[in-house]
C-alpha cells in the first residue's frame, strides 16, 4: 500500500474510533435520563432527579468531549480524502449537512438549559429539554448512519457526465434500506454501552455500600433496558445486518466468517486463526452447517467463500475484520448470558445481593465499548476495498496534494492530544462518581484537597 | 441555482463569525479583562451556554458548503490542510478549556484552563483572518482543481505561496483587532461591574488599530485581487456592503460614547458583516482564486447537481426555521447581564 493512502486510512480510523467511545456514550445515556426524568416527574420522587442530576453531570463531561473530538470528523472528509469528497460530495455532503442543521442546532441550544436550567425551566420545561437533547443526538445518529450505509451500498444517485456522484432520489438517500437497520443495530448498541456503565457505577455503589438507594436505581434500569437491548441487538438487527451482507457484500461475509472454500452446509467458526496466506484456519472450532441456517435457513444451503471471488475484490484486511466480527458478536452472546442472567436475579428480587453479579456489572463496564468498536470495524474494514461499495476504490479516495509525511504530522498531533483527554476524561468522570449522587453543599472537593489526602 | 447556494454559504459563513467571533473575542481578552477568579467565571458565564451553539455555524457552514460545492469543499480543505488541522487543534482545547475549567477550583486547574483558553482563542481569531487571506490573495491551484500549501514559503506573494505571507498575516491580525473588539463589547454588554468597565476600555484601544488596519488592508487588497475592483465597478450598488461597514466601524464609536453597550455591539455585528461580505462580493463569481487566475475554482465549476441544490434548498429553509427559533429561545433565556450565582443545578437542592 503506498505510504500516504495507508497514512490517511489510519488519520481517519484512529480519530473516528476514538471519537466514537463518547457519542455512544451520550446516545445510550440521553435515553436512560429520559426515562429517569420521566420517573421523576410521573412519581414526584425527588430522588430520581437527583439520580438524574448525578447521570447528567458525567453526560456533560463525555457530551463535551464528543463535541470537540466531532468536529475534525466533518472536516477530515475534505481535508483527507478530497478525491472521495469532490465525488461524491453532492450525495453525503446532504446528509453530513442535515445532521449539523437539524441535530447539532437542537442538541447545542438545549443541552445548556438541561445542564445549567433547571431552576429556570421549571419542572416540565427540564423534562422537555432533557427530551430535545435526546431526540438531538438520536438524529445526528441518524444521519452519520445513513452517511456510511450509502456508503455501504449506494441507492438514489446517477453518474454524472465527468464521473461524478450525483444525487437523484432524496429519499433513496434517507431511507436506504441499509440504513435502517444500521441504524437499530448501532442504536442498541449505543443503549448497551449506557446500561453496563450505569449498571456498572450502581453495582460499585453497592458493593463499596455506599449511596445505596442510589446504586439501586442505576443497577435496576441499567439491568432492565440493558437486557432487553442486548436481545434485540442480535435478533432482529444483527440478524438483518448479516442478512444485508450476504446479499449486497457476500466477499465480505466470507471474510468475516473466515469461509476460505465454498461450501454446501457451511460450518460457524467460534475459534481459529484465519491463515491468508495458505487460505485455511488454525485450530478451528466450529459448529456444523449452523453458517447455512443462520444465513439462508436452510441447513445445507451452499455459502460462497473467499474462493468464488476474485482476489482483488476481497477485503484487504482479512484477519482483522474477521476478529472484529467475532469479538463483537462474542461479546454481544457475553451480554446477553450476563444481562439476562441479571434481570433474572433482579426478578426473583436478589440481585442486590448476589455480589459475584455485581463484581460482573462493575468490570464489565469497558465491554459494550469493545463491541462497539469492533462492529464499527467490521462495517468499515468489510466495506474494503471500497471506499463506495462498487463505485469507488478507497485508493482513489485520498487527497492527491497531501503526502504521508504531512499527514503522519498531524496524526501523531491527535494522537498525543487525545491522550491527554483520555486521561482527563477519566479523572473527571471518575471525580464525579467519587463524590456521587448525594445532593453537594458545595461544589465538592477541591482538588488541592484530593491531592493532600 | 448556485449563486443561491453561493450566498446562502456566505449567509451562514456571516453568521459564524458574528456569532462565534463573539465569544472567541471573549476568550482573547479573557486574561486581559479578568483578573479574579469571579471575574473570569463572569466572562465565561457570559458565553457559557451559547458558544458550543455558535460552533455549530461553523460545522453547518461546513456541511453545507461540502454539499452544494464540492469541489471547492475537496480542492479547499485539502490544500489547507495544515491550517486546518491546527484549528481543529485550537478548537478541541478551547472547547475543553471552557467545559473543563470549572469542575474543580484549584491553584493548578483553572489558572491553566484560563491560559489555554485564552491563547487558543487567540490564535483562532489570527488563523481564521489568515485564511480569509488566503481566499481573497488567491492559492496555486493546478488545472485538476488542487493545490498545497505550505505554512510559509518566502512570505512573498509569487507563485508558490504558503498560508503565511505578509498580506495574510495582516489580515489575520486585522481579523484579532476586530473579534477582539466584537468580544469586548459583547462582554462589556454581559457583564455588570469592574469587567464591563475594563472591556470597554479595551474595545475603544481595538477600535484605533481596526481603523488603521482597515484601511491598510482595503488599499493592498485591491492591488493584489483586481477581480474586487472590476465586480464593484460592474455592480456599483455592491458599493453598499462596504459602506455598512464603515457605518458600523463609526456607530461602535459614537455607541461606545454613549455608552449604549446593547447598540455598540450591534454595530460591531455591521462592521463584520459588512466587511465579510464585500469580500466575497469581491470575489464573486469565483470561490477560490487561483494564483493563475485560469484555475480559479468558481460557482459553476464547483457546484453539485442541480436536483440536489433544489431539494437540499426545501430541508435548509426548514431546518434554519428551526434553528432560528432555537437560537430566540436560548438568547432569551439568557437575556440581562450574567449573575454567576446560582446558575447550575447543584443550587438546586
Amino acid at each position: 500500500m503506498e505510504p500516504a493512502l495507508e497514512a490517511h486510512r489510519l488519520h481517519f480510523a484512529f480519530t473516528i474510533t476514538f471519537h466514537y467511545l463518547f457519542p455512544q456514550l451520550t446516545m445510550g445515556l440521553a435515553l436512560l435520563i429520559v426515562y429517569l426524568k420521566t420517573q421523576a416527574l410521573r412519581t414526584g420522587d425527588e430522588h430520581y432527579n437527583r439520580s438524574a442530576r448525578f447521570w447528567a453531570r458525567i453526560f456533560g463531561i463525555n457530551f463535551a468531549l464528543g463535541v470537540v473530538t466531532g468536529i475534525p470528523m466533518e472536516f477530515q472528509f475534505g481535508t483527507n480524502w478530497a478525491e472521495f469528497s469532490k465525488t461524491a460530495g453532492g450525495v453525503i455532503g446532504q446528509t453530513l449537512a442535515m445532521e449539523g442543521v437539524f441535530s447539532f442546532f437542537l442538541e447545542s441550544s438545549f443541552l445548556g438549559l438541561f445542564l445549567y436550567g433547571e431552576k429556570k425551566l421549571g419542572r416540565i420545561g427540564h423534562w422537555w429539554s432533557a427530551v430535545l437533547v435526546f431526540v438531538g443526538s438520536w438524529l445526528s445518529g441518524y444521519f452519520i448512519v445513513a452517511t456510511d450505509a450509502w456508503m455501504q451500498n449506494p441507492t438514489g444517485y446517477v453518474i454524472g457526465p465527468h464521473g461524478e456522484i450525483v444525487l437523484s432520489s432524496f429519499w433513496g438517500l434517507l431511507l436506504n434500506r441499509w440504513a435502517l437497520w444500521q441504524y437499530a443495530h448501532n442504536m442498541l448498541g449505543a443503549v448497551q454501552t449506557g446500561c453496563f456503565v450505569m449498571a456498572g457505577i450502581g453495582a460499585f455503589y453497592l458493593l463499596t455500600k455506599r449511596d445505596e438507594p442510589y446504586g439501586k436505581t442505576f443497577v435496576r434500569t441499567g439491568v432492565i433496558v440493558g437486557a432487553i437491548a442486548a436481545c434485540l441487538q442480535l435478533f432482529p438487527t444483527g440478524d438483518m445486518q448479516g442478512k444485508l451482507i450476504a446479499e449486497y457484500q457476500p466477499a465480505t461475509l466470507a471474510a468475516m466468517e473466515g469461509v476460505f472454500r465454498t461450501e454446501e452446509g457451511a460450518p460457524l467458526v467460534i475459534l481459529g486463526q484465519p491463515d491468508v496466506q495458505n487460505r485455511k484456519l488454525d485450530n478451528p472450532l466450529q459448529v456444523p452447517r449452523m453458517l447455512s441456517f443462520l444465513t439462508y435457513q436452510k441447513w445445507a444451503a451452499k455459502v460462497k467463500g473467499l474462493d468464488s471471488f476474485p482476489q482483488e475484490l476481497w477485503p484487504d484486511r482479512i484477519a482483522l475484520l474477521y476478529y472484529s466480527y467475532h469479538v463483537m458478536v462474542g461479546l454481544g452472546t457475553i451480554f446477553i448470558a450476563v444481562m439476562g442472567l441479571a434481570a433474572i436475579l433482579l426478578w426473583r428480587g436478589k440481585l442486590y445481593e448476589t455480589k459475584w453479579m455485581l463484581w460482573l456489572l462493575m468490570i464489565s463496564i469497558p465491554m459494550p465499548y469493545i463491541a462497539n468498536t469492533a462492529g464499527w470495524m467490521t462495517a468499515e474494514l468489510g466495506r474494503q476495498p471500497w471506499l463506495i461499495y462498487g463505485l469507488m476504490r478507497t485508493a482513489h479516495g485520498v487527497s492527491p496534494q497531501v503526502g504521508a509525511g504531512n499527514t503522519w504530522f498531524t496524526l501523531i498531533g491527535f494522537m498525543g492530544m487525545y491522550t491527554v483527554l483520555a486521561i482527563l476524561f477519566l479523572f473527571l468522570v471518575w471525580r464525579e462518581i467519587e463524590i456521587g449522587p448525594e445532593p453537594r453543599k458545595t461544589a465538592g472537593p477541591e482538588l488541592d484537597s484530593l491531592v493532600a489526602d | 441555482m448556485e449563486t443561491i447556494w453561493f450566498c446562502l454559504v456566505a449567509v451562514m459563513v456571516a453568521l459564524y463569525v458574528l456569532l462565534d467571533g463573539f465569544d472567541l473575542g471573549a476568550g482573547a481578552i479573557h486574561l486581559f479583562v479578568a483578573r479574579t477568579d469571579e471575574e473570569r467565571r463572569q466572562v465565561l458565564a457570559s458565553i457559557g451556554p451559547v458558544w458550543d451553539g455558535n460552533e455549530v455555524w461553523l460545522l453547518a457552514a461546513g456541511g453545507t458548503l461540502y454539499f452544494a460545492f464540492p469541489a471547492l469543499y475537496a480542492g479547499a480543505f485539502s490544500g489547507f490542510y495544515l491550517p486546518l488541522m491546527m484549528v481543529l487543534w485550537l478548537l478541541i482545547l478551547r472547547g475543553t478549556a471552557i467545559e473543563f475549567r470549572n469542575h474543580i477550583k484549584s491553584a493548578v486547574w483553572d489558572p491553566l484552563w484560563d491560559f489555554l483558553f485564552c491563547a487558543s482563542s487567540l490564535l483562532l481569531a489570527v488563523f481564521y483572518g489568515a485564511a480569509l487571506g488566503n481566499v481573497v490573495r488567491g492559492v496555486p491551484l493546478d488545472g485538476s482543481g488542487y493545490f498545497f500549501e505550505p505554512l510559509w514559503t518566502n512570505f512573498r506573494l509569487g507563485e508558490q505561496t504558503g498560508i503565511l505571507d505578509w498580506y495574510t498575516v495582516l489580515v489575520g491580525v486585522l481579523a484579532l483587532a476586530a473579534l477582539v473588539m466584537h468580544g469586548a463589547l459583547w462582554v462589556q454588554w454581559k457583564t455588570p461591574g469592574p469587567v464591563s468597565e475594563r472591556s470597554a476600555r479595551v474595545a475603544g484601544r481595538a477600535w484605533w488599530a481596526i481603523v488603521a488596519l482597515t484601511a491598510l488592508v482595503t488599499a493592498t487588497t485591491f492591488r493584489i485581487q483586481p477581480q474586487v475592483l472590476a465586480n464593484f465597478k460592474t455592480w456599483p450598488w455592491g458599493f453598499i456592503l462596504p459602506v455598512v461597514a464603515v457605518a458600523g466601524l463609526a456607530g461602535v464609536k459614537f455607541e461606545l460614547a454613549r455608552k449604549d453597550e446593547r447598540k455598540a455591539f450591534f454595530a460591531s455585528c455591521a462592521y463584520l458583516t459588512g466587511m465579510l461580505t464585500s469580500a466575497v462580493f469581491g470575489l464573486y463569481p469565483m470561490v477560490l482564486p487561483g494564483r493563475n487566475p485560469a484555475y480559479s475554482l468558481t460557482t459553476t465549476s464547483a457546484k453539485a447537481g442541480l436536483y440536489g441544490l433544489q431539494v437540499g434548498l426545501i430541508w435548509w429553509a426548514m431546518g434554519m426555521v428551526l434553528a432560528a427559533g432555537y437560537f430566540t429561545y436560548l438568547y432569551r433565556s439568557f437575556a440581562g447581564k450574567v449573575n454567576i450565582e446560582g446558575d447550575s443545578h447543584e443550587s438546586d437542592d
